[in-house]
């Protein structure tokens, strides 16, 4: 029942826009495609729709090769970044337009599922409503229930919410999640925000410049990126990188980073050999420390982030960027000094080829179990 | 430089406006201190835009004064009122160089040759510019146009504001921030009257100092990012400001508790005195509900509807009586679907609102 | 990002096989009768480029030459700086808008022959009202049959009444798509209304004006029927263009050697000059930038 992509590659005018790719999605499943612009996101999307051909490989379908079906004889149904509805229908008519097509249900099975779907889209009150007459989020939801409603095999989803506000791309990101539970169907969803492909949950494809990095369960891709490049991908904030090496220091083995610092090896790493790695480290492990810690990391502020609910402070620590993220509003001077800190259990090694080495052992807590100091609530105040 | 103060300012589109929601700027005033960062922030119809375009002069207010260092510029058309403004996308001239185009403003009003060079190499040091000014440019990228549009103002020592509206929407997401950076420095270097509309929360609370939100042509509140994050004094203003926005609970005061789904919340004697029994919202930010270990005695119990893993933390979504609630929690907690947590809500974080607006 | 499908090609062919008749089989008819001297029915010599040289030294030809110059000099000269300034100060919106529209619109929609006839009566000084005005009222000796000063006179002048709206049109569009955004920042800088035409309304409208050029080049190049019904070529022949006087020599004494020649010509005339107007406009274009 699974459709694969097997090997499938695109090169386009002598330019390579897919390296061979393989992926396994199954029905029911939502899989993100993650990355920055010309990752290949949409080129995948294409080749899975049928709108374009590999250059090599095979896509199956159910067992059945459909590598150079036309996208007309499958069961596919596209919303993209634009809201493309058709500007002389009404939504009810938008909505209803692939059930005409396809011609194979009355009119009153047609009518049902078009009301069925605009209520679980809250359109219902808007059906005689031209697409010019809506917001863009309705314009939007209006383009999702369009896909919806041929109820297709295959649902593909080009970064259908980067152009709404971030309050719209909020309720409609949560209310997606639940609108896919359920069916049978095959959702790709294709997105450069790790925090879309986290919270849609299911699998997640981590691709750059035409290469598939990494895929699996989005949060198991959070916790072990296999390298930098999809680490630095899956994590926003970006995952701060601190160059080092692991060596023998006095009453042990011990971590020395470059540019000063050396901090006792965390036990989920102790099974490392000595050498040079890259440590990485999530934005939201690093806390406002003091010179006298082990770790203490001395910044100049750069600009304090305000997201309204969380601060991102951007440092630069020996002319590398560090960020951190706190929960709650900080100001900060611009040029001011700083001090970070974190706690060397957090860390991850990467090898000198910039491959995963060791990634820290997640641990599940009780609420009572919070470290005092840590951010249990945001009650505390601005420091 | 100057203050700016609108005084009773409001505007209508139809020509004999009698209802409130016939304003697309309710009557409002404000007043804006001389070098400050402000920025106006609201979705879009929320009257922002007649705001900014009643400041440059693009449209003269229904009523009410405009004030520039208390002279009034309410007739005046926007070549008179000495402001500068950034636009959405960037607006260049094609036809002239880096240098050409800074120097365009003081050109148009005569200003001495050498006193212009002085001026636009300042400048373009300040935005980065100095090793384009030969370029032309429209060949240069969109951050680049942009830092243009600005230096337009900035070269000007008679300007009395420098807007901005929604000056990075055309802006890599991955250079916002530098942007927004250059944006910050260049306030603080050289205290200039900055105002910014945007209907992005980040923008909005990152570059200013004072934050206006808007809805439905209305002033609901302004304030320092840190104010409207902690004290949102209208629920439009909690839901808005934050990801995810403030839960808004409806709860019926009875007897030193507020009753929420059925379950009784206590409140600080100072909120019990402040307002009387009777239907209010109330309203806690996801970051402040505490968690407490299960089996544990807590205030409130909320069922569990979805979790969201978000990396750096968890979303739990849950259901407390008949009301949705969001809490924010370490990722390390473990919490299951179907499961009842039990929870605090600390009073210090809890506001209520009557009628929309904050009461305690 | 999409793959070139070879199948495309296909959906070309019917274009290409009307072009090969309607343009390319004639254009070689043309050819072949350039280089013969055709006698009668299938006796012909080949004459090689002689019909070529000796139509190039034809003293009739290349004073029609610079009269045609002269001619498509004098509409571009007037009908582009008036269109331009018309479009600058035509009402942008409400009725009046609309009204200017249709007003411009109509010349447009009249076939070329009917303007010739149009002006030819108008301008008579017995019973056209231009020819009865310009000679009882003002007194000017003005008769287009029998002074060729008048009759350039009211060539150029039926010509840019008929063609100086589609000019003014491009114009306006091409004035409608400048975004406000743009003289709302020349107005907070400060700009004088020719700093804003200059810097602003000029240099976007830079492709529309190309266009506008190259159409009212090759139009005015190649006019013939107004011309013809208007005065015929005359007085003498100081209103025979190109085309006039092609037409004399192929139809007129059926001298189809020389007219093939001088056609072949001609076309080349033209290709020479668009693309002439062409790179330089846009060579200016991209020297400053896009558009």
């Amino acid at each position: 029942m699974s459709f694969v992509l097997n090997r499938v590659e695109s090169v386009l005018q002598s330019q390579r826009i897919l390296h061979p790719i393989d992926l396994i999605l199954q029905p029911g499943s939502i899989t993100t495609l993650l990355g920055p612009i010309r990752a290949g996101k949409t080129s995948l999307m294409r080749l899975m729709a049928g709108l374009d051909k590999p250059t090599a490989g095979r896509i199956i379908d159910n067992g059945q090769d459909v590598t150079s079906l036309d996208v007309r004889r499958r069961s596919v149904s596209m919303v993209y970044q634009q809201f493309i509805n058709y500007p002389n229908f009404t939504v009810y008519e938008n909505i209803v337009s692939p059930l005409v097509v396809s011609r194979r249900l009355d009119r009153k099975e047609r009518d049902r599922r078009v009301s069925e779907i605009a209520e679980r889209l809250g359109l219902t009150k808007l059906l005689k409503r031209l697409p010019a007459e809506l917001s863009g989020g309705q314009q939007q939801r209006c383009a999702l229930a369009r896909a919806m409603v041929k109820e297709s095999r295959l649902l593909l989803l080009d970064e259908p919410l980067v152009n709404l506000d971030y309050k719209l791309r909020e309720d409609l990101r949560a209310e997606m999640k639940s609108l896919f539970r359920g069916s049978d169907r095959i959702v790709v969803y294709a997105t450069t925000e790790p925090q879309e492909a986290m919270m849609l949950g299911g699998q997640t494809c981590v691709m750059r410049e035409g290469h598939k990095l990494q895929d699996g369960a989005a949060l198991d891709v959070y916790r072990q990126p296999a390298d930098l490049q999809t680490a630095a991908l899956i994590s926003d904030p970006a995952m701060n990188f601190l160059p080092g090496s692991i060596a023998p220091a006095t009453g042990g083995r011990g971590i020395s980073l470059d540019g000063g610092g050396v901090l006792p090896l965390p036990a989920d790493l102790e099974g490392l050999p000595d050498g040079r790695y890259t440590f990485g480290l999530h934005a939201a492990h690093l806390r406002l420390g003091r010179n006298d810690d082990a770790t203490a990391l001395p910044v100049v502020i750069e600009l304090a982030e305000i997201n309204g609910s969380a601060t991102l402070l951007h440092g630069r620590h020996h002319d590398r960027p560090l960020l951190m993220q706190m929960t709650g509003i900080y100001e900060a001077a611009i040029g001011a000094s700083a001090v970070l800190a974190f706690d060397p259990i957090n860390l991850y090694a990467f090898d000198a080829r910039g491959s995963l080495a060791r990634a820290p052992r997640f641990t599940t807590m009780l609420p009572s179990q919070v470290p005092v100091g840590e951010v249990r609530h945001g009650a505390h105040s601005a420091a | 430089m100057a203050r700016i103060q609108l005084r009773d300012i409001a505007h209508s589109y139809r020509p004999d406006p009698n209802r409130p929601e016939d304003y697309a700027l309710r009557p409002l005033d404000l007043v804006w201190e001389d070098g400050g960062a402000y920025a106006l922030l609201g979705p879009s119809g929320s009257g922002k835009s007649t705001l900014l375009n009643i400041l440059s002069g693009l449209v003269r207010p229904s009523s009410g004064q405009l004030l520039f260092d208390g002279v009034e510029v309410t007739d005046r058309n926007t070549r008179e009122r000495n402001i500068a403004q950034v636009f959405q996308f960037p607006v260049i001239y094609d036809t002239m160089t880096v240098f050409g185009n800074l120097a365009f403003p003081l050109r148009n009003r005569g200003v001495p040759r050498g006193v212009i060079r002085e001026r636009v190499e300042k400048v373009a040091a300040i935005l980065d510019l100095s090793n384009e000014l030969g370029r032309r440019a429209s060949g240069l990228t969109a951050d680049a146009k942009q830092r243009i549009s600005m230096g337009r103002g900035l070269v000007r020592t008679d300007v009395a504001a420098i807007l901005f509206d929604e000056p990075l929407t055309v802006i890599d997401p991955a250079l916002k921030w530098q942007l927004r950076r250059k944006l910050k420095q260049i306030h603080n270097e050289l205290k200039v009257t900055l105002i910014y509309v945007t209907h992005d929360q980040t923008e909005a609370l990152t570059f200013a100092d004072h934050v206006v939100v808007m809805e439905n042509g209305e002033v609901l509140q302004q304030g320092s990012p840190q104010e409207l994050f902690e004290h949102p004094a209208h629920v439009f203003v909690g839901d808005f400001i934050g990801s995810p926005g403030m839960n808004l609970l409806p709860c019926i005061l009875q007897d030193h508790v507020a009753l929420v789904g059925g379950q009784p919340v206590t409140l600080s004697a100072h909120a019990l005195d402040a307002h009387p029994n009777g239907a209010l919202i109330l309203g806690i930010r996801p970051e402040f509900i505490e968690l407490a270990d299960p089996g544990e005695a807590a205030q409130v119990t909320v069922t569990v509807t979805d979790i969201e893993p978000l990396g750096g933390h968890q979303l739990i979504r849950g259901r407390l009586g008949e009301h949705e609630i969001a809490i924010k929690a370490l990722p390390e907690i473990l919490v299951q679907i179907g499961e009842t947590l039990p929870v605090w809500l600390p009073h210090a974080w809890i506001r209520l609102y009557s009628d929309g607006r904050l009461v305690n | 990002m999409k793959p070139i499908k070879q199948s495309a090609w296909l959906l070309v062919l019917p274009v290409m096989v009307v072009l090969s008749f309607s343009a390319i089989i004639p254009l070689m008819t043309v050819v072949n009768y350039s280089v013969q001297d055709i006698l009668g029915p299938s006796r012909h010599v080949f004459v090689g480029s002689e019909w070529f040289s000796d139509t190039l030294q034809d003293p009739e030809l290349q004073k029609a030459l610079l009269r045609q110059l002269v001619f498509s000099s004098c509409v571009l000269l007037i009908e582009i700086p008036l269109g331009l300034s018309l479009a600058l100060v035509m009402p942008t919106r409400g009725a009046a808008s609309s009204a200017a529209l249709v007003l411009l619109g109509l010349p447009l929609l009249i076939p070329w022959n009917v303007v010739g006839t149009i002006w030819q009566i108008f301008g008579r000084a017995d019973v056209g009202l231009g020819g009865y005005f310009m000679n009882s009222i003002l007194h000017i000796n003005y008769n287009y049959a029998l002074n060729p000063r008048d009759a350039w006179c009211t060539l150029l002048l039926l010509d840019v009444w008929h063609w100086t709206p589609l000019v003014v049109l491009l114009c306006y569009a091409g004035l409608r798509s400048i975004p406000d955004a743009f003289y709302q920042a020349a107005a907070v800088d400060g700009a004088s209304s020719w700093a804003v035409f200059r810097h602003v309304q000029l240099p976007k409208l830079r492709g529309v004006l190309t266009i506008a050029i190259l159409l009212r080049f090759m139009d005015s190049f190649v006019i013939y029927t107004e011309p013809f019904v208007l005065t015929g070529g005359g007085p003498g022949d100081s209103t025979t263009f190109l085309s006039e006087f092609l037409t004399k020599l192929a139809i007129g004494q059926f001298d189809v050697g020389p007219a093939a020649a001088f056609s072949l010509i001609y076309f080349l005339i033209i290709l020479l000059f668009s693309w002439l107007f062409y790179t330089v406009l846009s060579a200016q274009g991209r020297a400053e930038g896009p558009v």
